[in-house]
């Protein structure tokens, strides 16, 4: 790996996004139309969106980065840039990596945009630190990000990685104890939500959401998200082949 | 040393089909080499293999002293793709530039210089998106010469551009070839064929010309490549 190598990867990722104002704001703003929209849902429902509001802010950039990684990483792909990537110097880690800072990047803003406006304007209410709610959703992103850059590599169209999404993400969703607690799923689905690393990262928010300092709880859930997200870019390292047929 | 790319019984299966079937060849070093034959004969493969990015059955090539694909290798061959590989939604000035910073020692300065080289100092700061095809392949060129690579393999470079540009290219092809670079470019266009210090002419995974202009035209008795080309291809179909 190479610092410089990684930066400039890191750069270049920024630059197209510079260039592609459009998905930046809707990044930007998509999740605040829907927060907005949840906290009306709930209008007569006092207190309904203390406990939703803070799970959104870090489902909708795990749904949304994991959707926009894989279809960049399809897109260096097919248009044989990742192919002519892994003929030059470049570590495929400078790859993974340099996605992973500029996407976090993006996700740091995502989260805290959307955090400012549920604390501010719909007066959300946490016993713990409004920081650590966005330290878990950039997490969260970053988990998002890595599936998607790991599952693009079983997508050869478009139409293919945009249905990885429902399969991937919205079991995850579901199973989060976002919809039901989950203690009160049928067993083998709260079997199956242990397993999906969404889970660590909605608990650790509820903890922070009911408790005024940092849970030894929510730091295992974070460093299990975290680690996940870890993983994942590894199993992609192993998906960037540089030799094909 | 003479030869940059050693090729020793190649053998390369895609899907079920066996693309090269037993491939020999030599490509001398400071020389440019030219890979010719009809389209689906197994030039991009050769090259492919030639880069490292091809799986192979079985034979072996030989890059610079080092097997194909070697992680040494990465810093010193340059590849560019038949279909243009850059970044659509980059300026040109940025992809030249983000692939020279993958190179140790290539400067934003040597970006610009590659730019300028085939012909696009005009379109720099154009976004890849907006260019014509032609200018397209060009960005795509001018991101395999900046990393001043020992070999520049070069798939079809030529397609698509204008004559004077077309003229252009061979003259830089040739003159990075003076100053020591080994090239190996494909082509399907003939009248290309003479502007070559070498041919290897491939045709259905085999090769049935190696050598120079001068060689071939002798050895069919023509002075017409195109026509020479066709000769070879009867004599050697009346052999099998």
């Amino acid at each position: 790996m190479s610092v410089k190598i990684l930066l400039r990867t890191t750069g270049r990722v920024l630059s197209q996004l510079r260039h592609d104002r459009r998905t930046v704001a809707m990044v930007i703003l998509l999740p605040l139309v829907l927060l907005t929209l949840i906290y009306y849902l709930f209008d007569k429902q006092p207190g309904i969106f203390d406990k939703v509001g803070i799970i959104l802010i870090g489902v909708f950039p795990f749904i949304l980065m994991f959707l926009i990684t894989s279809i960049a990483m399809l897109r260096e792909r097919t248009t044989g840039t990742l192919e002519r990537l892994l003929t030059t110097p470049l570590h495929k880690l400078d790859l993974l990596f340099g996605y992973g800072i500029a996407f976090g990047v993006l996700a740091a803003v995502q989260a805290s945009v959307g955090a400012g406006l549920a604390y501010w304007a719909f007066g959300l209410h946490t016993a713990g630190n409004a920081a650590l709610v966005i330290v878990i959703a950039v997490a969260d992103a970053v988990l998002g990000m890595a599936l998607g850059l790991f599952f693009s590599a079983f997508a050869s169209s478009e139409f293919q990685a945009v249905q990885f999404m429902p399969l991937v993400a919205f079991p995850q969703v579901f199973l989060c104890g976002l919809f039901a607690p989950r203690d009160q799923m049928a067993d083998w689905l709260h079997a199956l939500s242990t397993i999906f690393p969404l889970t660590y990262a909605v608990q650790g928010l509820q903890e922070v959401g009911a408790h005024a300092t940092p849970t030894a709880l929510m730091w295992r859930d974070l460093g299990i998200v975290a680690g996940a997200a870890v993983l994942a870019l590894a199993l992609s390292a192993a998906t960037l082949r540089r030799r094909t047929d | 040393m003479d030869n940059a790319i050693e090729v020793r019984d190649l053998v390369v299966v895609r899907g079920r089909r066996e693309v090269l079937h037993g491939i020999t060849t030599s490509v001398p070093a400071g020389k440019v080499t030219g890979l010719l034959g009809p389209s689906g004969s197994g030039k991009t493969t050769l090259m492919r293999a030639i880069v490292g990015v091809q799986k192979v059955r079985s034979g072996r090539v030989d890059v610079l002293g080092s097997p194909a694909g070697s992680p040494a290798l990465r810093a010193r061959v340059g590849y560019l793709t038949q279909a243009p590989s850059v970044y659509a939604d980059l300026t040109v000035r940025e992809n030249a530039r983000y692939f020279a910073s993958l190179y140790p020692g290539i400067t934003s300065a040597d970006a610009d210089q590659a730019i300028r080289d085939v012909g696009l100092g005009q379109a720099a700061d154009q976004l890849v998106s907006t260019l014509s095809g032609g200018q397209h392949s060009r960005a795509s060129l001018a991101c395999a010469l900046v990393g001043k690579p020992d070999l520049l393999v070069l798939d079809e470079p030529t397609v698509g551009q204008d004559p004077v540009l077309r003229d252009e290219l061979w003259q830089r092809f040739h003159a990075l070839a003076a100053a020591g670079t080994t090239l190996v470019v494909s082509s399907h266009v003939m009248d290309e064929a003479g502007r070559c210090d070498r041919l290897v002419l491939v045709r259905e995974g085999r090769i049935i010309a190696d050598d120079t202009p001068t060689a071939v035209r002798a050895d069919a008795g023509t002075d017409d490549l195109e026509d020479a080309f066709l000769r070879l291809i009867r004599r050697e179909e009346a052999t099998v």
